[in-house]
């Protein structure tokens, strides 16, 4: 482990009454980097993130952030820790405007009394309609998020992902259900991001993976498979056997 | 279009609210006592159902346990009343006391002498009790029906405790408020229930304020966040389990109130209050008026039980069929309630199924909204 690692993931161990979701898995990140993770289904893809985020305390194991110990610490803490989560199947607050979305996650402090004492600060305000331009939502911030398309949901969480201004973005198939266009769009949306933000992206779409043009990781039965450029993954003889399949052409 | 409508709105809230106040200031002259003591009784039972809307109409949690706070809140009032007038009585405690052998007061009694602990003990114990309840349970993630099943066991538990200690509160007698004194005048007294209809008009009036002031802006939007999506709300860097605490405790502190107004208008608070079904029509009130409009709890109170009397006058014994039958035809047609579908497009979408009204090509919200309309 050295200092430019923002994550390790130390033999961590996800055992669900006897299955193991997750097997000793190892995973460093580096800031700044943009990381695809791939694998078939049951790989343990969301349970790799559900270990980072908090939501399952793995059995066994260590995940240290910026230098700190995650496990046994809350969700919402970890949240402040600067690790922020975008669902797979968009999770935005349908009853709520598109602003009230991104006023949700632009506020700081996210303490009770600042939410109903004070008003929203003017640089957050900024930061919102800075937010609402990248994702082209500019025309809708006051309708319902849940009347959007697909997509301008899809689009809607990433904003909000942004703007919680997390060191680490866990992007979970940000794709799916979208156009091609779109996905074009939400690739280089996501490349942009990498550099300052460090993103973890996981996903099926392979079009999609080798357009982010990053470091691979492949999953297989909760454990590492292979790591490495889309290229030298593909020619891996155990990633072909369980995951890709032959070659296309 | 928009600017004659916003000014047409300003004048609907303006002459409602010159209807009201009038309403409220001419009540005591127009109806007789007996009416007027029962619609201030009913609008004090709209200041609980207030309570009910913030945490099950916004935040999701549904209670059925607010009788607790409700009936707290009545027997801090009850006990300051009965203890101010009972200079006369044996030990100058409280008359029932004598009828169980009781010469001292108990210890928990003592502070209730002075007006000004009442004052806030009215609201501020059956707060606290709800955040100390409400705290345990959400830090333990209990959501959902086994919140639901949790509160109302604990309704249960204080029923049974005031239900048996006659030494202490007099037990399933309740106390009685109607023949204390309060400012040199009878509680039960016609001046003092005119004063009480008016105190509990503005109180109603106020906690409405006081509850559209939390739900608006981001502490609000939260608490629709953690309805809709909690874990969603944690990803975020919320806490939940706070958020949950202060609205529990804000809905257990109006049932306070609403219990100590209730109870000195209607003569006698008991561990009646705390019964099952009375916490679960507190629940229908604000089903039926409308979850997560504010008006439509109160409305849904007040409308409900002047229902409820008058329909118990003309045919006694029909009342539960007749609730009953209000509670299922507002879950099966008006899932919002009467408020949340007037507000949505309800009666619109009623004319057009008659034919009386054009249909709307797209979406209602491209239509009326301009700012769709981009």
């Amino acid at each position: 482990m050295n200092n430019k690692n923002l994550l390790n993931l130390i033999d961590i161990t996800v055992s669900f009454e006897g299955f193991l979701a997750l097997n000793k898995l190892n995973l460093n990140l580096n800031k700044g980097e943009l990381r695809a993770v791939i694998g078939p289904n049951g790989a343990g893809k969301t349970t790799f993130l559900d270990v980072i985020t908090g939501k399952v305390k793995p059995t066994k194991g260590e995940v240290i952030f910026k230098g700190k110990s995650l496990i046994g610490r809350n969700e919402h803490k970890i949240a402040r820790l600067g690790v922020g989560r975008k669902f797979q199947s968009p999770r935005i607050f349908e009853n709520l405007t598109v602003k009230e979305n991104l006023e949700i996650s632009v506020t700081t402090p996210k303490s009770p009394l600042n939410l109903i004492n004070k008003n929203i600060k003017d640089e957050q305000l900024d930061e919102i309609e800075r937010l609402m331009k990248i994702v082209n939502l500019s025309q809708k911030v006051n309708l319902k998020a849940g009347s959007l398309s697909h997509g301008q949901k899809q689009w809607l969480e990433i904003a909000m992902l942004v703007g919680q201004k997390p060191d680490l973005m866990l992007v979970d198939e940000p794709v799916a259900g979208l156009t091609d266009e779109e996905t074009d769009l939400t690739a280089d949306l996501l490349k942009s991001l990498s550099g300052e933000n460090t993103v973890v992206v996981i996903d099926h779409d392979m079009e999609f993976i080798r357009r982010l043009d990053s470091n691979v990781s492949v999953l297989n039965q909760g454990t590492v498979l292979c790591e490495g450029t889309m290229e030298t993954i593909q020619k891996d003889k155990k990633v072909i056997d369980v995951y890709l399949g032959r070659p296309e052409d | 279009m928009s600017q004659s409508k916003i000014k047409f709105d300003k004048k609907i809230v303006l002459s409602f609210w010159i209807i009201l106040i009038a309403l409220i200031i001419a009540a005591p002259t127009i109806l007789p006592v007996f009416r007027l003591n029962l619609l201030g009784r009913y609008l004090s039972l709209s200041i609980v159902a207030l309570g009910v809307d913030l945490i099950w109409g916004y935040t999701g949690l549904l209670s059925l346990g607010q009788g607790i706070f409700f009936a707290l809140g009545g027997y801090c009032a009850a006990m300051y009343l009965q203890i101010t007038s009972s200079s006369e009585f044996p030990n100058n405690i409280p008359e029932f006391f004598a009828l169980y052998g009781v010469e001292k007061l108990p210890f928990f009694w003592e502070p209730f002498r002075s007006p000004a602990f009442t004052f806030f003990a009215i609201w501020i114990i059956p707060a606290l009790v709800a955040g100390l309840i409400g705290f345990l349970v959400f830090r333990n993630r209990i959501k959902g029906v086994y919140f639901s099943i949790l509160t109302q066991a604990s309704l249960l538990v204080f029923f049974n405790f005031f239900n048996g200690q006659q030494k202490l509160i007099n037990g399933t007698n309740g106390l009685k408020t109607d023949v204390t004194q309060l400012f040199g005048q009878m509680v039960g007294s016609e001046s003092m229930q005119r004063i009480f209809f008016w105190v509990t008009a503005i109180l109603v009036i106020g906690a409405w304020f006081f509850a559209k002031w939390v739900v608006k802006g981001r502490f609000g939007n939260i608490l629709i966040g953690i309805r809709d999506d909690e874990p969603r709300v944690r990803f975020t860097g919320y806490n939940p389990v706070i958020f949950k605490t202060i609205i529990f405790s804000i809905a257990g502190g109006l049932a306070g109130i609403s219990g100590a107004l209730y109870t000195v208008q209607s003569g006698i608070v008991s561990p009646q209050f705390m019964t099952v079904p009375f916490s679960i029509e507190m629940v229908i009130w604000v089903a039926v008026g409308g979850r997560g409009t504010l008006l439509g709890a109160i409305m849904g109170a007040v409308f409900i039980n002047y229902a409820k009397s008058l329909v118990s006058e003309a045919l006694p014994a029909s009342w539960m069929f007749i609730q009953g039958g209000l509670f299922i035809l507002v879950v099966t047609a008006l899932p919002e309630g009467v408020l949340g579908w007037i507000q949505g497009d309800g009666p619109r979408n009623l004319l057009q199924r008659f034919g009386l009204k054009r249909k709307i090509e797209t979406y209602p919200s491209l239509e009326i909204n301009n700012e769709a309309k981009k």
